[in-house]
């Protein structure tokens, strides 16, 4: 997904792009191909651990010593499987830290930063998931639920600030996160459109963003179901 | 999962998984079912289809590896569609040299079905400009092969229709050009004669050429010829039309016997009053109906075939003429219907469509038994005349005939992956 909001970002304007992944391999390929798109951009790959609040905070700290970012985007997430998670505690431990302690971690590591020199923006992507918790996916829920926790508190602390706090909630997204679903024949949407609503989202600093933006309906509606009404629902 | 291809003429389920890495071994399908490439599904028939079966998708396989802005070769994954590659590059002096009716394939596809284009007379088919493929075959090996690299290798995937195993990457010549523009010229003609003698005429001056033919109209073979030039100044790019889309296939194909004729009258004395020498931008001149989204649509909820020949050229006056009779009889004509001359050249695939000889393309609408007893009395011709059917836009055409079209058969199929099959290769192949 945020590789997709770099092509949208760099097909603007050469642009200077601090990638940070956690596969070496992955992350120069993706670096690679924004090279060939964008060479006038200045694009560094970066690989650490997600889950090191040390090592987020060193990273955090030389790429702004580096120049202030305008954006920082943090996307990354793992494939839910909630089955596995109701097994496997320490599965579950790692979706709940992955999806949701990491990105929480990596948007404090800049808030400082941003606020101090009062400008840029923080896109954090949660999901619609995070908006009521339910069976088939609640831990990743959980974790969703704690970014939008998160990110509200942010945005409230920033409030009087020029510093934008933007939380992108998709609904399920064609990417390799979600490979599996696919195989299993579910809907999702086009993630070029997402990426779309996502960079859309940023430049306006919109504080929720849904993409696409018919979730805010059906989520507003599951958010409001009465729960005599939602418990008999297999979803 | 349920997939169709873009003929829509059935919903077949699938195990389908996506690729995600480029390099490495493939994922397996539950109960060892055989797989295939499945890129943007523009194929009309079964090419890309494998019911029963698995499908790796590789369009998330959509990355840049390498542009050398002095050669321009350009690397990519399979799954980058031509569309990228042009509007990437076209701003930067360079485009693809082949592409076909549409930019919305992949480059594993254009390479799997060798696709050509207007100026197949110039500079011949899509694989004539790949200079690297890396392929994966199903049981672990990789194999990178080019013009010069395991040329056997080379001229079995170009054009085999994904069955020597998956193409992950490539590397592509692409060409220099000025801008986003072209010279055009449009020219009706009254009958196939007319048709040749443009077609001759034009190979020198022009490079692209094809042209449209009314297929029911009476005495046969009135139509529009367009040719076009690059154009030699840059100029700005056009802002991109208005996106129309078909939303939903209606109850019965628009395309049917009462609206056809006038749809055909219509549209020849349309492009009949925009005769003469213009400019157009290569998304219009080259791939009109991608600004269409899901026309395939427009044929109703049974889909439709098309049905593609090449014939030589010695008969081919005599045989498109047969051919433009029969369908004209039937009154099941087709109002996408293109005529064009191939330059003579020899394929480089051993399973390539193109030949030295005239192609006609048609679009029908699946009227089941009746529409499939035309096509038998079109194979007739074609089988007379010594031509072949495409395959890339195939559902039906009998084994025999595949056969006597691809002479090249015997040996291609040393080089078929075992681990792969499709809908096509089991129909026409045996397995």
């Amino acid at each position: 997904m945020a590789e997709h909001c770099a092509r949208l970002w760099v097909a603007e304007s050469p642009k200077d792009l601090v990638l940070l992944g956690r596969d070496p391999t992955k992350t120069e390929r993706v670096a690679q191909d924004m090279r060939v798109r964008s060479p006038q951009s200045t694009i560094t790959a970066h690989t650490t651990d997600f889950l090191d609040p040390q090592r987020i905070r060193a990273w955090a700290d030389n790429v702004v010593a580096d120049g202030l970012p305008d954006i920082v985007l943090i996307a990354h997430g793992s494939l839910p499987d909630q089955m596995a998670y109701q097994q496997d505690l320490l599965l579950c431990e790692e979706a709940l830290a992955v999806n949701g302690v990491s990105p929480a971690l990596f948007a404090e590591a800049f808030a400082g930063h941003l606020q101090h020199a009062n400008s840029g923006t923080i896109a954090i992507i949660g999901s619609v998931a995070g908006d009521r918790g339910r069976k088939s996916n609640y831990v990743y829920g959980a974790a969703k639920g704690l970014v939008t926790r998160y990110a509200q508190g942010l945005q409230h602390r920033l409030a009087g600030t020029n510093v934008k706090v933007v939380l992108i909630k998709p609904g399920p997204t064609d990417t390799p996160m979600t490979a599996q679903l696919k195989g299993k024949g579910a809907k999702l949407a086009d993630v070029a459109g997402v990426a779309k609503a996502i960079v859309d989202g940023v430049a306006r600093g919109t504080p929720v963003v849904y993409a696409p933006g018919k979730w805010a309906l059906i989520m507003m509606i599951i958010r409001h179901l009465p729960r005599f009404v939602f418990n008999k629902m297999d979803i | 999962m349920k997939v169709e291809s873009w003929g829509r003429l059935a919903e077949l389920d699938h195990q389908v998984r996506p690729l995600v890495n480029c390099n490495g071994t493939l994922p397996v399908f539950e109960t060892n079912a055989l797989g295939l490439a499945y890129g943007n599904g523009r194929s009309y028939g079964d090419v890309c289809l494998n019911p029963g079966g698995g499908l790796w998708l590789t369009a998330g396989l959509d990355r840049f590896i390498s542009f050398d802005e002095n050669t321009g070769i350009i690397a990519c994954e399979a799954g980058v569609l031509l569309r990228d590659i042009q509007r990437l590059m076209i701003p930067r002096g360079w485009m693809l040299p082949v592409t076909p009716g549409t930019q919305l394939v992949t480059v594993g596809g254009a390479i799997a079905n060798d696709v050509h284009g207007k100026n197949h007379h110039r500079v011949g088919s899509f694989g004539d400009h790949v200079a690297e493929i890396h392929l994966q075959r199903s049981d672990g090996e990789a194999i990178v092969c080019g013009p010069n690299l395991k040329p056997g290798w080379f001229s079995a995937t170009v054009g085999g229709l994904g069955l020597t195993g998956v193409i992950l990457q490539a590397c592509l010549q692409l060409r220099r050009v000025a801008g986003p523009w072209l010279d055009t010229e449009t020219q009706p003609y009254q009958n196939l004669a007319e048709f040749f003698a443009l077609a001759d005429g034009s190979e020198k001056g022009w490079e692209h050429t094809v042209s449209w033919i009314d297929c029911i109209s009476r005495g046969g073979g009135r139509g529009i010829f367009m040719r076009g030039n690059h154009a030699a100044h840059g100029g700005v790019d056009e802002p991109a039309g208005k996106k129309l889309a078909v939303p939903f296939a209606p109850p019965v194909s628009l395309i049917n016997r009462l609206s056809l004729r006038p749809l055909n009258i219509a549209y020849y004395y349309l492009q009949s009053a925009k005769a003469g020498r213009s400019t157009a931008h290569y998304e219009k001149f080259f791939y009109p109906l991608d600004n269409i989204q899901n026309w395939n649509r427009i044929y109703g909820p049974r889909g439709f075939y098309q049905y593609q020949s090449v014939v030589p050229r010695e008969v081919g006056k005599d045989a498109v003429k047969a051919m433009l009779k029969e369908i004209a009889n039937s009154g099941d004509g087709s109002f996408l219907a293109v005529l064009k001359t191939f330059g003579n050249r020899e394929p480089l695939g051993m399973l390539s469509f193109p030949k030295p000889g005239v192609t006609l393309a048609l679009d029908f609408p699946n009227k089941g038994e009746r529409t499939l007893k035309l096509f038998e009395r079109l194979d007739a011709i074609v089988r007379e005349a010594g031509g072949r059917i495409y395959a890339a836009k195939d559902a039906r055409m009998p084994r025999d005939l595949f056969e006597a079209g691809y002479p090249r058969l015997g040996e291609f199929m040393k080089y078929r992956d075992p681990g792969i099959s499709s809908a096509l290769s089991r129909r026409l192949m045996g397995t």
